[in-house]
């Protein structure tokens, strides 16, 4: 089988000056359409770059991101983004931040009504068509979130880049928001690339847990399929054995083999 | 077309017996209206507090001013002397008698037009500079040292050069009014365009939004309190250069009746003309403050 999205040998080094930091080395990953990978890996191992690079907002040094057979080297709504914190746009309602969006990807296919009635189809697929009217600081960081997938999703993406989305997030909106992100993968089978540092946030959604190396020059350290069917229930999977055979994989992976060492 | 009218008939008349019966919550919306008065006081308070300290002040500082200038052989008048001469220029603004023999508003309002041309040319070509100069590295290197030199030539060095160019009293006062205001708005301007966040760059370019694009809908609004800023310093500094450029070339405007009042020893119409500058200064300063309120709203915060 084809694969949908694919990581070919990526290698990025940063230049500052005269040092050179090498952050990524040898990343190959391939991903089938419709999958749920998560990316997980303890803080400044260079997960968030490998994400800009797909998304294209930065280049890597060697290799190259495929998506559907072609190279991607530079931004795009094909690879829509669902940023840590936020993003919107203070000055635009939440209504106009998704149809900023819209109106560039569906500028020549979709009329305005129709363009109109797809905003609002996002919006109530995130359950925030309520607040349409409303500015960003009128809301709380949860429903910010919301709005930040419902942009990213009215782009109708090939693959979703969710980037720490829950990161900034209390502990009830966070497993209220990720519900909400498994069903919409349910609903619409998306082909969703997220970054995490929570195990369980990682288990609970994931199809393929992908664990990186400590930095710098960070690798791909292990790559966990999680056998779990779907739908999953938060509840029902926390005495499930596999899924805390999964949590245990990780949790090794991440605490014993690869322990985050202090900078000195 | 009937039922609705009846539904709501039912309806009410189910809601009464209803609040009837739950007598409480009927109760406590009566204390509504009393306080309701005491807002009223309140704000008739909120606004005693911020009108009567300066109004005492100011009434402090007339009578020290009529004791100090009442003396016999005091230079300047005291202001019972200017009400008394500008009497007819306070009541009638609006004479006309030709030449530069004008009432104050056609002064006032000569000088304004001049401004808000001179301003808007500068608003206009500064905000496009000031972006150009924020967005490129080689924009900023070349033409930076260049402005930083520049914006520090007082305004009326300028008018003699202007003058030589321009050959007329009218574009050299404009040129001066440009040339004084652009330099806050292009230095503000760039500095909003720089510190733009990555994060709205993001978007912008996951969007695929083209460069025009990105100027109107992220680098202007998010800029704006920044652009806001340098266009209030530089409405400002154009109201102080008129004044001394009219003064200079002469015709109608409040630069040059001020000049003209010294020429013939009319000291109280320039204290009444001072008296309106401040005032207009006072206004355009609100003026440029509350557009920017307006514009920048949702932006400032996150």
């Amino acid at each position: 089988m084809q694969a949908y999205l694919k990581l070919d040998h990526i290698d990025k080094t940063f230049t500052r000056g005269n040092a050179t930091t090498e952050v990524l080395k040898e990343i190959n990953l391939t991903i089938d359409k419709g999958e749920y990978v998560s990316i997980i890996g303890h803080s400044g191992c260079g997960k968030s770059t490998l994400l800009n690079i797909v998304a294209g907002l930065t280049n890597c040094t060697t290799g190259c991101v495929l998506l559907e057979n072609r190279e991607v080297n530079s931004p795009g709504p094909d690879r829509a983004v669902v940023f840590q914190n936020h993003s919107l746009l203070p000055w635009l309602t939440v209504y106009e931040n998704v149809r900023l969006g819209v109106d560039k990807v569906f500028a020549s296919s979709k009329t305005r009504s129709e363009r109109d009635a797809w905003v609002m189809h996002n919006l109530n697929l995130v359950q925030m068509a309520h607040a349409k009217d409303k500015r960003p600081s009128e809301i709380s960081g949860g429903m910010k979130q919301r709005v930040g997938i419902a942009r990213a999703l009215a782009m109708e993406p090939k693959v979703l880049l969710l980037d720490e989305p829950f990161g900034a997030l209390d502990a009830l909106t966070r497993a209220h928001l990720q519900d909400s992100v498994m069903a919409l993968h349910q609903k619409l089978g998306n082909t969703i690339l997220m970054i995490t540092h929570d195990v369980d946030e990682a288990v609970l959604l994931s199809d393929r847990i992908v664990m990186m190396t400590n930095g710098p020059s960070a690798r791909i350290g292990e790559v966990l399929e999680v056998p779990l069917a779907r739908p999953r229930k938060r509840l029902e999977l926390a005495t499930n054995p596999g899924y805390l055979k999964c949590r245990q994989r990780v949790l090794e992976f991440l605490y014993e083999r690869h322990r985050f060492v202090e900078a000195a | 077309m009937n039922m609705p009218a009846f539904k709501t008939d039912a309806a009410t008349a189910v809601a009464t017996p209803a609040a009837a019966s739950v007598a409480a919550p009927v109760v406590t919306m009566t204390p509504n209206r009393p306080p309701r008065a005491e807002k009223y006081v309140k704000m008739a308070k909120e606004a005693a507090v911020r009108v009567v300290p300066p109004l005492i002040v100011l009434v402090l500082l007339m009578v020290f001013w009529e004791l100090v200038c009442r003396r016999a052989g005091s230079t300047l008048p005291p202001p019972s002397k200017v009400f008394k001469d500008t009497k007819e220029l306070i009541f009638d603004p609006f004479f006309d008698r030709g030449g530069i023999d004008k009432g104050l508003f056609w002064h006032l309002s000569a000088s304004l037009q001049r401004v808000a041309l001179g301003y808007s040319l500068a608003a206009i070509v500064g905000v496009a500079l000031g972006t150009l100069v924020g967005q490129s590295v080689w924009a900023m290197r070349g033409l930076d040292p260049l402005f930083q030199v520049l914006r520090t030539i007082p305004p009326l060095a300028w008018l003699p050069l202007a003058l030589a160019a321009f050959r007329d009293g009218q574009p050299s006062a404009i040129f001066v009014i440009f040339i004084t205001s652009i330099w806050p708005i292009i230095i503000n301007t760039a500095v909003g365009i720089r510190n733009i966040p990555q994060d709205y760059r993001n978007v912008a370019a996951v969007v695929q939004l083209n460069p025009l694009e990105f100027f109107g809908k992220i680098m202007i609004p998010a800029a704006a309190p920044y652009i806001f800023t340098g266009l209030r310093i530089g409405i400002g500094l154009s109201w102080l250069a008129i004044i001394a450029a009219e003064m200079l070339i002469g015709g109608v405007g409040i630069g040059f009746f001020i000049w003209d009042a010294w020429n013939s020893s009319h000291i109280s119409e320039i204290i009444l003309a001072l008296f309106y500058v401040g005032i207009i200064g006072f206004v355009l300063d609100r003026l440029i403050a509350g557009l920017g309120k307006i514009v920048t709203r949702g932006t400032s915060a996150g």
